[in-house]
């Protein structure tokens, strides 16, 4: 006998989107990726010349397999009912994934504007705070201490420059 | 003989101060990336790389292979004390190690599966130290035919022996292949695949794509599984050590058999995972009893171990003698020696001496360290399991970004990172392989290099990679690799078509 189990308000394991639907979105990227790439070797000459093959020779040839693959792969997935079912993510995975990406687009583009120090200290401190749960004072110190080690570690000791903000420059650095 | 005396020369260069505590930090560090979740040998080779751009390629080098060293060990820690495999190497280990520490010899199994893979390193180390001069040496005479011939081996294997579904990895080299084309064409001088666009004028540089497809997608792979950690307590104290190393002889069988399906592995491109499970069900298969397998046996722990090591090992040993890399995390040092303006390849064992040795010395040197090291400071290692991932994960992204940035100072190096870990992440849930994607990366450009100048060469006829027999073995054997799929179908159906007839009449 199967015993349904109660539903949990807590987790939700519906699909976001399913497998097959990503295979299909993925072999379509591909596929255009293909195209494109194999359209721009193609103008720059994928012939053979006399004494070899022509500078975009190679690569186009490698877009019509990336493209032939992907199609194939666009069958596949296509014929494979039992992808249809079978969740590529899960919209409570799919929550804890964005609580990760979402906070690393914000950082990139931080260290674009604020300068990689700046950005990590707020990337670090916000994390473990807002996501994490962690109390705001140990937050603050571990990402304080972080950044810390890491701008004595690669600016101070290995001479290896990260990008800046207003912040280093109000220091001098 | 000569490579002994070479080695003691090595020795020489190794053991100042300096490098000495370069391989103590490397090791350290390496073990650390180790056993953290979402990193691992090539992740934390790859991150740790900026590191070592200011220093000296001994020093560098030294201190990038203790890392990996360090991470080879690492990864046993967690998959015997959380049942969480660090590596996909160590998922065998799981098998007997964590039965192991939930019946409380935890200790126990931490020092067989350190031991053991110390002496899987260490056989393939002998075996590096006396084969790759000797395979160099033949490599010497390789012209541009060969190398083409080699790397074409190299990619149809991939495909060949794959256990993926194979348009997936073909798509997946197809991918890497492309990737490395983009930017100036070095024959030509044209512009290839840019758009107009300055900043992929440089070109997709191989290591912001290793971070971003192994770093960064591994840490949404992590957040979304949601690690529940249980932990087993483990302290190793000396007796037990000695208890259990006085154990170990009685395995030599399975040791030397590991060892040596390890090292075959390696080499060629079946890569440590293969190995480790293959060693493991070796051992099953030749045990008397089968049934205490997977129950916490000592010898299960023992072989998967011995044979994932040997073959992470040996898998720099084409990657030092003729710039083929066996292994991911081989692919990035190889990606670190080219950053140094070292060539890889037969001819490093001429021009680069003391850098060949002092690295193969570094092996002998850091594995016996770093076993030492290991067995001293488990507990410790096993704390920063305890350290909330909410913690670890940011500092993560921090020093992948670091290390995008670092290597050639662009923030749109960062930008691609990030757009690699999707990448990586989608390709990691749904199969594609990224283990060709790495390595097209890597020998890309070197492939078409390869095939250009012996088009060049031989005034554009095919004809040259059957010249000779050796260029013309090599190329065989890739198409035969390449279609090795086909042909055991084909050679599989004719047998039993065979073996039925007797049946029938």
């Amino acid at each position: 006998m199967k015993i349904e189990e109660p539903a949990s308000p807590a987790s939700d394991d519906r699909a976001v989107v399913a497998s097959r639907n990503v295979e299909i979105v993925v072999s379509l990227m591909l596929m255009a990726l293909a195209a494109v790439l194999g359209w721009d070797n193609w103008r720059l000459g994928a012939g053979w010349a006399s004494d070899g093959p022509q500078a975009g020779y190679f690569p186009f040839y490698l877009s019509v397999m990336l493209g032939a693959a992907s199609l194939y792969g666009l069958f596949v997935a296509m014929r494979q009912r039992a992808l249809a079912e079978q969740p590529f993510v899960t919209r409570d995975q799919f929550r804890r994934v964005l609580q990760v990406l979402v906070p690393t687009f914000l950082f990139v583009l931080l260290t674009a504007l604020l300068g990689l120090y700046v950005a990590s200290f707020i990337l670090v401190a916000g994390f473990m705070w807002f996501i994490g749960k962690i109390a705001a004072w140990k937050s603050l110190l571990a990402a304080f201490i972080f950044v810390a080690v890491m701008f004595v570690t690669f600016d101070v000791a290995f001479d290896v420059i990260m990008p800046k903000g207003p912040l280093e420059a109000a220091f001098g650095r | 003989m000569e490579a002994f005396e070479l080695l003691f020369q090595g020795f020489q260069v190794l053991f100042t101060v300096k490098t000495l505590a370069l391989m103590m930090v490397g090791l350290v560090l390496g073990i650390f990336v180790g056993v953290l979740p979402g990193l691992g040998g090539p992740n934390g080779v790859a991150i740790l790389l900026p590191l070592t751009f200011t220093m000296d390629p001994t020093s560098a080098i030294v201190m990038l292979s203790c890392i990996y060293w360090g991470a080879l060990f690492g990864g046993a820690i967690t998959s015997i004390l959380f049942n969480i495999p660090g590596e996909a190497w160590s998922v065998a280990t799981t098998f007997d190690g964590y039965p192991m520490a939930q019946q409380g010899r935890a200790a126990e199994a931490l020092t067989a599966a350190f031991t053991s893979s110390f002496i899987g390193s260490f056989v393939a180390v002998m075996l590096i130290t006396f084969l790759a001069p000797r395979i160099a040496d033949f490599a010497l005479r390789f012209g541009p035919p060969e190398f083409f011939a080699v790397y074409l081996l190299t990619f149809c294997s991939f495909v060949g022996l794959g256990r993926e579904e194979r348009h997936k990895i073909v798509i997946s080299m197809a991918l890497g292949l492309l990737l490395t084309g983009i930017g100036m064409d070095t024959v030509s001088g044209q512009l290839r695949m840019t758009f107009g666009s300055t900043d992929l004028l440089r070109g997709v540089n191989f290591l912001v794509a290793v971070i971003g497809l192994f770093g960064i997608s591994e840490i949404l792979l992590t957040m979304e599984e949601r690690l529940a950690l249980q932990s087993h307590v483990a302290k190793i104290s000396p007796r037990v050590v000695w208890q259990t190393w006085k154990t170990l002889p009685r395995y030599w069988v399975t040791l030397l058999r590991s060892a040596a399906i390890g090292c075959w592995l390696g080499i060629t491109p079946g890569g440590a995972i293969a190995a480790s499970f293959m060693g493991y069900n070796l051992a099953k298969r030749f045990a008397r009893d089968k049934e205490s397998f997977g129950k916490g046996r000592i010898d299960g722990v023992l072989a998967p171990e011995t044979a994932a090591h040997a073959a992470g090992t040996s898998a720099l040993l084409p990657m030092l003698a003729l710039g083929i890399p066996g292994s991911g995390t081989a692919a990035i040092l190889l990606g670190g020696l080219m950053v140094w303006g070292l060539n890889p390849g037969p001819l490093l064992f001429i021009e680069q001496k003391s850098f060949v040795w002092g690295l193969i010395a570094s092996m002998y040197l850091g594995n016996i360290v770093g076993l030492v090291l290991v067995l001293s400071t488990v507990p410790l290692f096993a704390a920063v399991l305890r350290v909330p991932f909410a913690a670890i994960a940011p500092m993560i992204i921090v020093s992948c970004a670091i290390g995008a940035y670092a290597i050639q100072n662009a923030m749109f190096d960062i930008w691609l990172m990030l757009l690699f870990g999707v990448v990586g992440y989608v390709f990691k849930k749904r199969g594609y392989p990224l283990a060709p994607l790495t390595l097209a990366l890597v020998l890309g450009s070197r492939t078409e290099d390869a095939f250009r100048l012996s088009m060049i060469g031989a005034g554009g006829d095919l004809r040259v990679f059957w010249s000779n027999w050796l260029v013309g073995t090599i190329t065989t054997l890739a198409l035969v690799m390449l279609f090795w799929p086909l042909i055991e179908k084909v050679v599989g159906g004719a047998g039993r078509m065979w073996r039925m007839r007797p049946a029938k009449a």
